[in-house]
């Protein structure tokens, strides 16, 4: 769920026409996913607690500075490493201290280890989640469960959600990972005879709306081109169905770990091999 | 190699070492528990300083309990939907100095059971000769469980049965048998309860009654008129039982007065507990609550106020099932144990040990949650728990049920429990949204813990290895000196399950200290009376509760284990009348019997 606030401007700019009250594209998604912890927060009580989210921001920050500096010799914006470490500060959910700590490392660590040619492949945040989920399984769970009981709050982030992230023009992605999300709750009630609403009920709820609007449009660990951008987040759609006729519970974490880094390999081999066919032809 | 590659290559280790860490973390618990596995009697007793063993068919208990069968509408999910019912109390209901033994049943038509103690290790079911077997009659609901207070100071502790139905007050006729009293008492016509405690909350040395319901009162569960009686949040829910305190006119007769007094909740109350946390003299009630955070109202004899967030208890919410106090660090502060759900993969909310902040007292009392730093986080779905000196090595021990539904051991319902449990209050409100149970277990067959306190911090789990190996689905537990040894014994009800009687044997090396208390000016139970015992430079806090753990009342006789060799100061007794009694050099290894000083 961390991203690359520096780059979270598409990839092809359209015409646009100056607004009045203008933010630095790098401070929304930051801004966004502080207002819906203190939303959910001062609302209902979501987090563990204020240390545990905290110890996971102050991780992350401070890993990101510290790696920044040694290897791109340069003091990286924070932004970046705030999303993540308060993804996991809201995301993870155990009565211990070191998940927190343990995963918001991971998390940034993996953008520095896990490079295929300058790129990082897999969200930082769904691979450190991902990795605690399955390795450490008897100390950590996910958010799996509704903020409050009120639609409007639900409504408010969605809507919120939306406006922003059709601002940074990244809207197709939620929008087609919630169509297909829909259609599969739908398919999969016809197979396993399950009320159709328990199918759609993950949907609405919270750790939903953080991985629809921060993990899957991550600008950095997702494909370029917008057609590209459809079919991989139909594929983490789709995948998540199987793992959940699979009875997986964390099933859409597990499908974007391996969607995500799967594309972004296609991308990389099909530029490398567009790159060796411009230099042959060069030749 | 470059300075930068050596950074990078130091990078990666450091990146696999903290991938590694969960398991690393995962293998050194196992290791831990290997060497607590099962062993026999001889050896527990040389390890751990006592054993347990099942002993209730020798005893003549072959109770088991039958879960209701409520509206058919229901049936998809009937095994969540009614996966409570069982518990057990402890009561000398004929006041022959032995305990004695009440487990409820939860079918319609089914019987409860009284178990007289028989004085030879045996005991025998009089519950129909008492009249309190035939209880659970169609249209009057089912028994959900019973605590036991002498609400007309007579000498005899008369019975309220806690119901999903018609709430029952049974009035003790001096052991001789028992006189339905409901409507006399003014009881109201239905309560969906899992909890009710006798407290005495206003000092007038009449005891009061506290219900905490958990279906909302209008539900009748056989005749539903809709099937949106879920809870409308998984942590959130406000959409349960209301709340009653049925303050004690003397007469007989009770007035409800918890709007007045200031307790309006309507959580899922699923636990309370009350004990003078403050030294105030006034008990102030704890109510663990499914589905959202746990309540505490300091009560200052007249009114309750709600401090959860205050103190620090009612921040995370999480699925309460228990509420027991416990003074286990030998200080004369309780701590407040609650059980919530912990499966691996999917649900870790872990069991919560609030723990009084140091320096913090009276009402600016603070809790934390130091059941990680204990030892006592984890212990499956959780239900009863009571804190008891297990050993008599002198620090209170913790023994703990649980498992919620055994059926197929092969078929799990944990994803589709999360699946719904994740939705928003118009799927999960609604019975009719839940997948179907279709026989499969939601964190059954689990093993049982009993933890033990090292007195320095620590509590490690020696269930297996001192005797309790059975996986039955545990609720309530309730603690005794069954047969009169100057040793704590255990009872469990198991839901759909045999009651269990564990017969405690405990190194003779170890000195034990009991208090049998009786009021005067105070209530004749002396529900609320503190002891506080004064040996080898320490004390050690103990109270007498009119209901404690889940659906569960421990016998009113206090037990005090104290270790090799102990020093006995002196045993200070604060009655809930206000005075204070000091006992002297007390003896040890037997059973002491005071009534409150005129």
């Amino acid at each position: 769920m961390s991203r690359t606030t520096e780059s979270i401007a598409p990839a092809s700019t359209p015409v646009q026409r100056k607004p009045l009250i203008s933010l630095d594209n790098r401070y929304i998604a930051p801004a966004f996913i502080t207002c819906i912890l203190l939303v959910g927060h001062l609302s209902f009580g979501i987090l563990e607690s204020y240390p545990k989210t905290l110890l996971a921001i102050v991780t992350s920050i401070a890993l990101e500075l510290v790696l920044g500096r040694i290897f791109l010799h340069k003091w990286l914006h924070p932004a970046s490493a705030y999303i993540s470490g308060i993804s996991v500060g809201i995301l993870v959910r155990s009565p211990a201290y070191w998940p927190y700590v343990v995963c918001a490392a991971i998390s940034i660590m993996s953008k520095y280890v896990l490079r295929v040619k300058g790129r990082h492949i897999w969200n930082p945040s769904n691979f450190g989640i991902s990795v605690m989920l399955f390795l450490a399984a008897d100390t950590v769970a996910s958010l799996s469960i509704q903020w409050g009981n009120y639609l409007l709050p639900m409504l408010v982030i969605w809507v919120l959600g939306s406006v922003i992230i059709a601002r940074l023009h990244r809207f197709h992605i939620t929008g087609i990972y919630v169509a297909s999300f829909l259609a599969f709750a739908f398919l999969r009630s016809w197979i396993t005879g399950s009320p159709w609403q328990s199918e759609v009920a993950p949907i609405t709820g919270p750790m939903y709306q953080l991985f629809i609007f921060f993990m899957i449009t991550d600008p950095k660990t997702t494909v370029r081109s917008r057609r590209g951008q459809c079919m991989v987040v139909f594929l983490v759609a789709l995948l998540e169905m199987v793992l959940r006729l699979r009875q997986v519970v964390y099933a859409p974490f597990y499908a974007l770990f391996i969607v995500g880094p799967a594309a972004m390999l296609v991308e990389i081999w099909l530029d490398s091999r567009r790159e060796n066919s411009a230099k042959a032809v060069a030749a | 190699m470059t300075g930068n590659r050596i950074a990078r290559v130091l990078l990666v280790i450091i990146f696999i070492g903290l991938i590694a860490t969960p398991v690393v973390i995962k293998r050194i618990s196992a290791r831990r528990q290997i060497d607590r596995s099962a062993a026999d009697a001889a050896t527990s007793l040389a390890r751990y300083g006592f054993h347990l063993q099942e002993v209730s068919h020798a005893a003549g208990i072959n109770f088991v309990h039958q879960a209701p069968a409520l509206d058919p509408k229901l049936e998809p999910i009937m095994p969540e939907v009614a996966s409570m019912g069982a518990s057990v109390s402890i009561v000398d209901f004929d006041g022959d100095g032995w305990p004695d033994i009440y487990v409820v049943n939860s079918a319609i038509g089914s019987k409860n059971a009284l178990y007289r103690n028989m004085h030879d290790g045996t005991f025998k079911d009089v519950a129909p000769e008492m009249g309190i077997a035939d209880v659970n009659q169609p249209g009057t609901g089912v028994s959900t469980g019973a605590v036991w207070g002498d609400y007309d100071n007579d000498g005899y502790e008369d019975l309220f049965l806690i119901k999903w139905g018609r709430p029952e007050l049974y009035h003790n006729d001096h052991g001789h048998g028992f006189t339905r009293v409901s409507e006399q008492a003014g009881l109201p016509r239905w309560i969906n309860a899992n909890t009710a405690i006798w407290l005495d909350y206003d000092g007038d040395g009449l005891l009061d009654l506290f219900v905490g319901g958990y279906y909302a009162e209008d539900i009748d569960l056989w005749h539903l008129t809709t099937t949106r009686i879920m809870p409308d949040s998984f942590e959130y829910a406000k959409n349960g039982g209301r709340k009653y305190l049925f303050h004690n006119l003397g007469n007989g007769k009770f007035e409800e007065v918890s709007a007045k007094v200031g307790i309006d909740s309507h959580r899922w109350a699923l636990a309370a507990s009350a004990a003078d946390l403050r030294g105030t003299g006034h008990p102030d009630l704890f109510v663990a609550n499914d589905y959202g955070v746990s309540e505490l109202y300091f009560n200052d004899g007249k009114q309750f106020h709600e401090v959860g967030k205050q103190t620090g208890i009612g921040f995370a919410p999480k699925s309460g099932m228990n509420a027991a106090f416990g003074d286990i660090l030998n200080q004369g502060q309780y701590a407040v144990y609650v059980s919530n759900i912990s499966e691996e993969g999917v649900l870790i909310q872990g069991n919560n040990l609030w723990m009084p902040k140091p320096g913090t007292s009276g009402d600016a009392i603070q809790y934390e949650n130091l059941a990680r730093d204990f030892g006592v986080e984890l212990g499956g779905w959780s239900f009863g728990a009571q804190f008891g000196d297990l050993n008599n090595d002198g620090t209170l021990d913790l023994y703990l049920a649980n498992g919620y539904i055994s059926l197929d051991r092969n078929r799990s319902y944990w994803y589709d429990f999360s699946k719904v449990a994740g939705g928003n209050s118009s799927i999960i409100g609604d019975a009719t949204n839940w997948p179907a149970f279709d026989g499969r277990s939601l964190s059954g067959y689990q093993n049982k813990r009993v933890w033990l306190n090292d007195g320095a911090g620590k509590f490690i789990d020696v269930a297996q290895a001192v005797g309790v190996a059975d996986t039955y689905d545990g609720r309530a537990v309730a603690l005794a000196d069954l047969w009169n040894r100057g040793v704590l014994d255990v009872v469990v009800a198991n839901q759909k399950g045999p009651v269990l009687v564990y017969k405690n044997t405990v190194s003779p090396d170890n000195a034990w200290i009991e208090f049998e208390l009786e009021g005067t000016a105070s209530n004749r139970s002396a529900i609320g009376a503190k002891v506080i015992l004064y040996w080898n430079g320490q004390e050690q806090a103990q109270e007498v509760s009119g209901g404690t753990g889940f659906a569960a009342q421990n016998d009113r006789r206090l037990h005090f284990g104290m270790g090799k060799t102990p020093k006995i100061e002196k045993a200070v007794i604060r009655w809930p009348s206000g005075k204070v009694q000091t006992i002297d050099l007390p003896a040890p290894n037997q059973l002491h019997k005071i009534k409150e000083p005129a």
